[in-house]
This record gives structure tokens, sequence and C-alpha cells, in this order.
């Protein structure tokens, strides 16, 4: 049951990831040269600008005004795709399976920066439950999906201290981790994939074509 | 909750057209609209959200009725256009009677909460997309309609006719004649170096501002004529009522109209939406990436004017003023430091609004709301509460705004909320300020 799920279901996540992705883009960049006016206003100078200043914690009037929000949501981001990218457990199996070495976090920080992505996840989902303009758009859907991305942080870190059975914690750590990577097209993950263009979008229709700022 | 008022609203252009409907009609107009007219800025923009809300912040209806969740942008895209693409099944009567008062009146889409997405959702575009599919069902708010059935028959928003627009143009030559001598409107004079585009309500209910402007081309000696025939209306109510086959014929009307003439360039007169459908959308729609002439707009054209020193400021005004920032031509265009600069030279006390720029709020008249008219005006009063408040806040007793419907907007806003402002444009403010050639 471990091999399988280590083995060809990370693949299928990953295929499901990559292909999915990649179909997205390609027929969405088909569906985007009907737009007449939509690859002539992309501008690499604006577009950039405004991915800058929405990168940049504080560096928008919106972030601003939402100061607890814009912290949460920049350390949320940050641990949620650093952690699993370099985490010492990732490290070791990248180089088990193909043998080529990467670097890895002290256990420490890792640790911590699960906890960070679990309590800004706990945020997130409690905003949703109160704040009434997030609670009024909110499905059982859209919190199910904030649960899904922090469960294998949650599954991650259960099995790192071996509170559980190990080898049944780490199996589940891998069927969410693995669900959650193949969620990312086809839900409101995918802004990871289109936040690039449609920020970049905007600026350029901002600053090339309207000449004003959109931060 | 929506206000139950503002659901009682009775509006013939919306009820009426709604009896007249068939599901299969209602089908066939969304599936034109999400699968044929829009295309991979809406799917992407529909599959981006996160419903993070913060949006909200954003906008003047929400901010002005008390914060209530259902005026929350990412709320009025789930309540209208999320049903339309994801259960077109479920739209019925009652749908787009809810889509046609929101996407209509309690949005002008002005760009505010396009701003404030994270991820530049163009709010305002899938606003405008709702409006497109009530549009292509009739289901429009009647006085807004109105206006298009104008611009389809005259080209002009207000049914003016040619011989009233010809008969209002001699008249106010006549009238700046009285105040500067040599001052006129020349008509149809091929190889001005610009054209003057003007909106439907000067010839109609404000035709002292044609005047104002023939007596500024003459102190500044600008080399200038207007259009005698169709194309010298580009207010463009059609873009806003979602008829975007009107909307395409007025541009192109109007570009025509100043090709025929061989202008260098069009001043557009104090208006923002009407820059925008010449600049931005009727373009768009007609496939082109930028009007085939230079457009620019009249703030541009007097500070150009200004400090190239060909209009000398002699008198300022001394009462407290302060400036509304048009979306069109601010989050539009960028001329918030261009406009600050002409209050400045024309007055000596002005108080900016906060917040201002490409942060201000807009004046709920604006994108058609206005034009919606008397059923939904108490709607809009209730919309627009945070303005009232900003304006209150500078303690000015003028508002200066280079915008036709911010000018009615905020004249209604001062009146509804007793504020004891006046509101002016800047060519009313200019002609009393400047030089005046000796005779």
């Amino acid at each position: 049951m471990y091999e399988l799920v280590r083995g060809p279901l990370v693949w299928l996540g990953f295929i499901v990831l990559v292909g999915g992705t990649l179909g997205k883009l390609f027929t969405t960049a088909r569906l985007a040269s009907r737009e007449k006016t939509v690859w002539p206003t992309m501008s690499w100078h604006y577009g950039l600008r405004s991915l800058l200043h929405w990168l940049l914690p504080f560096n928008s009037r919106n972030m601003r005004l939402h100061p607890v929000m814009t912290i949460v949501s920049f350390v949320f981001h940050l641990c949620l795709i650093v952690t699993p990218l370099f985490v010492m457990g990732h490290a070791v199996s990248w180089q088990q399976s193909w043998g080529f070495q990467w670097w890895s976090l002290p256990d420490t920080v890792a640790d911590r920066m699960t906890l960070l992505v679990l309590l800004a996840g706990g945020f997130l989902l409690v905003r949703r439950a109160v704040a009434p303009e997030v609670r009024n758009v909110t499905s059982f859907k859209d919190a199910l999906l904030i649960l899904l991305v922090i469960a294998p942080f949650m599954t991650g870190f259960a099995a790192h201290h071996q509170w559980l059975p190990y080898q049944a914690t780490i199996a589940l750590h891998i069927v969410t981790g693995v669900a959650w990577l193949a969620a990312i097209p086809f839900t409101w993950l995918a802004h990871m994939l289109w936040f690039v263009f449609t920020r970049a979008y905007m600026g350029s229709e901002f600053g090339a074509v309207r000449h004003a700022r959109d931060w | 909750m929506s206000d139950p008022k503002d659901m009682a609203v009775k509006d013939p252009g919306i009820d009426d057209a709604i009896a007249k409907l068939t599901p299969e009609r209602i089908q066939a107009a969304i599936r034109q609209v999400l699968d044929r007219e829009s295309a991979a800025r809406l799917q992407v923009y529909l599959q981006t959200c996160v419903r993070c809300g913060l949006c909200s912040s954003a906008c003047h209806t929400y901010l002005s009725r008390d914060s209530d969740p259902d005026f929350a942008p990412v709320a009025k895209v789930r309540d209208t256009l999320w049903v339309m693409a994801q259960h077109p099944d479920r739209v019925d009567g009652e749908l787009l009677r809810k889509s046609a008062r929101i996407a209509f009146t309690e949005c002008g889409a002005c760009r505010r909460c396009s701003m404030y997405c994270p991820f530049g959702i163009d709010i305002a575009y899938l606003i405008m997309t709702v409006r497109r599919i009530c549009s292509l069902l009739d289901v429009v708010p009647q006085f807004l309609q109105d206006t298009t059935n104008s611009h389809s028959v005259t080209f002009n928003q207000m049914w003016v006719q040619p011989d009233e627009w010809i008969d209002t143009l001699l008249w106010q030559s006549e009238e700046a004649q009285d105040v500067l001598a040599g001052a006129g409107i020349p008509l149809d004079k091929e190889g001005a170096e610009v054209m003057y585009s003007v909106i439907a309500p000067e010839p109609k209910i404000l035709a002292q501002l044609l005047g104002n402007m023939a007596v500024i081309m003459k102190a500044a000696k600008v080399d200038w004529t207007m259009p005698s025939a169709d194309g010298w209306d580009n207010s463009n109510m059609a873009m806003y009522s979602g008829d975007f086959e009107v909307m395409g014929r007025v541009e192109r009307a109007h570009w025509e109209r100043a090709a025929s003439l061989r202008v260098k360039k069009v001043v557009m007169g104090e208006c923002g939406h009407a820059y925008r459908g010449a600049v931005y959308d009727g373009p768009k729609w007609l496939g082109w990436q930028r009007p085939p002439i230079p457009m620019v707009h009249a703030v541009e054209f007097y500070y150009d004017l200004i400090t190239s020193g060909r209009l000398k400021i002699v008198r300022k005004i001394d009462t407290p003023v302060t400036v509304q920032d048009p979306c069109n031509i601010v989050r539009g265009s960028g001329l918030h430091e261009k406009l600050r600069y002409i209050v400045r030279a024309l007055c000596s006390d002005f108080r900016d609004m906060s917040p201002n720029y490409e942060h201000n709020y807009c004046c709920a008249a604006g994108g058609g709301i206005i034009n919606c008219g008397s059923p939904w005006k108490l709607s809009r009063m209730k919309s627009i509460r945070v303005k009232a408040e900003q304006l209150g806040d500078t303690g000015a007793h003028l508002c200066i705004t280079p915008c036709h419907n911010c000018h009615s907007g905020l004249e209604d806003v001062i009146k509804h909320y007793k504020l004891g402002m006046h509101v002016s444009f800047i060519s009313e403010l200019l002609v009393k300020a400047i030089e005046l050639p000796e005779a």
C-alpha cells in the first residue's frame, strides 16, 4: 500500500498537475488570441511593475487597509511554497528516487514554517467564517479547499513527530499532497497559475494604455 | 441583504421585458456572450477568484450601505455572472431582474475594485458582461435604453435633431462674440488642428458650455472646428446599456467624421465616459488597438494651453474649492496631476479630497447609473453616502469636476445630503479667469 502511494500515486499527482496546467495554458493562450487586444496590450515593463508592487508586502493601498490579512497572507503563501520544496524529508526522497542532491531547510526551521502554514491557514478559515463580506461568498467547497491545502502540512507534521503510526500517516500525507497538487489546475487554487497573468494584464492595461497606477 | 425598497423598484424596461422572455431565448443570449463574445479573460477571471472579499473596501456602494456584504463586488458577481456561467439552466426572470438591478444600478463600472483585487481581476468587465447579456434580452432600465435608442436613431444620446444642433452652434457662436470679438464655432473646417467633441447634454441643456469653449479657443488662438453633421456626439450610452453593436456604430461614426475633416487631433470636452468610449471600449469592440486619430481630453488640452502660455490666468477664485477625480480620466487615463495643476492655477484655496487620484470614490452617477433615471434615484443616493462624507470633509464651497456624469451626480449628492456646495466644470471658471485679448 505504502509503495503504491509513494510511487504511482505521486507520479499521477504530478502528471495531473503538469498536464492540467499545460492544457489550461495552451487552451487559454489560444482563447486569448481570439480577443484581438489581449496580447498586444501585454507589456513587460508595466506587467512586471504591477507584479512587483503586489508581491512586496504593503505596497498597495488595499494591503495597507488590511494589515493583519496582508501579513498572514504573505506568511502563509511563502511558507506554503518554500516548505515542501526544501523540507529535509522531501530532499531525501529526491535523492533516494532520482539520486540528485537538493538543498534542505534545517529541521527546526521547516517545523516552524509548517506551524506557520497551519496557523495562517486556520486564520484564513476563521476569517471566512466570521468576516461577513467573505462568509457571504464562501461555500462549503471553499472551506474544504483550504482544508485540503493545509492537510499535507498537518499530516507531514504529525508524521515527522511520529504522533501516529508513521507509515499510515505518511501515506495520508502523500495522498492529501497529491490531491492538493492535482486540484490546482481545476479549482480556484489555479490562482497560483493565473496570478502572474491576470496581474500582468491589469498592470499593462493600467500602465501602458491608461497611464495610471493599479496598486 | 439587499435593500427591500430597491428590490421593489418598478422599471418597465426590466419588468415588462422579462415577462416576454422564454427559457430558450435566455439560454441563447448567455451562450452567445459566454461562448462567442468573451474568451480568455472571462474564463481566467472566473477561475482565479478565491472569494477573499478584499475587493469590498474598494466599492462605494458597499461602504455607503454600512458594509452590507451583498454589495461587495464579489457578491455582485456571485449573484449574477457566476450563476449565468456555472448554472445557465437556473437563469430565470427573477435572476435576470436581480442581475439587471445589480449590474445597471448598483455598479458604475468605475474599476476601483478591479484595482483593489490582489489578482487584478477586472470585476467591472465582469459586470459589463452581465449588462451585455441583459441587453441582448432587452432587459435594460427604461431611461437608459431610451438613450441607446436615441443613439441608434440620431447618433446622439438626447434625440437632438440636425437642425437643432446647427442652430445651437450658431446661437452659441453669437453668444461667444458678445464676450470676445471674433470668437465663434467654425463648422466643418477641413484640415483644422482640432476637432472639438461634445456630448448631447451640451446642446440640449448646457448650451453655454459651447459658447465658453468658443471663447477659450479664440483666446488661445486654436485652429479648431466642430462637425455640423452626425458624429459630433460620442457619449455612447450604448456602451453602458450593453448594446455593443450601437456602441460600435457611434464610435465608428465619430472617428469617420474626424477623419473626413482631416483634423490632427480630437479634443474631448469635459466628459469622462465619452472619452472612455472613444479611446477604449469603442476601439476594442471594433478590433482597433487605439483610435485612428489621437484624442486628448479637455484636461490635457487646458493644461497644454496654460503651460504653453497660450492661455493666461489673470483672475484667481478665492472660494475654497475641491476637485472630483472622474474615474474614466483618472483611473482611466492618469490625468489627476494635470487636473490639479489647472485647479491650482485657477483657485487660491484648493482643498484636496481623501482618498484621491486613482483611489477616489466614484460619483455613483457614471457608468450609466444616473441614466437609469428617476425610479433608481433614491437607491443611487443611498449608494453614495461616502462621497457626501468625502465632499463635506473638505470644507470646500465649490467642487470642480471635468466630467458630465460626475457633475450631475454630485449636484444630486449635494442636494440630497444638504452639503451647501456648488459644482462647476473647468471651462466655466476658465472663461472668467483668462486674459481676453482686446478687440
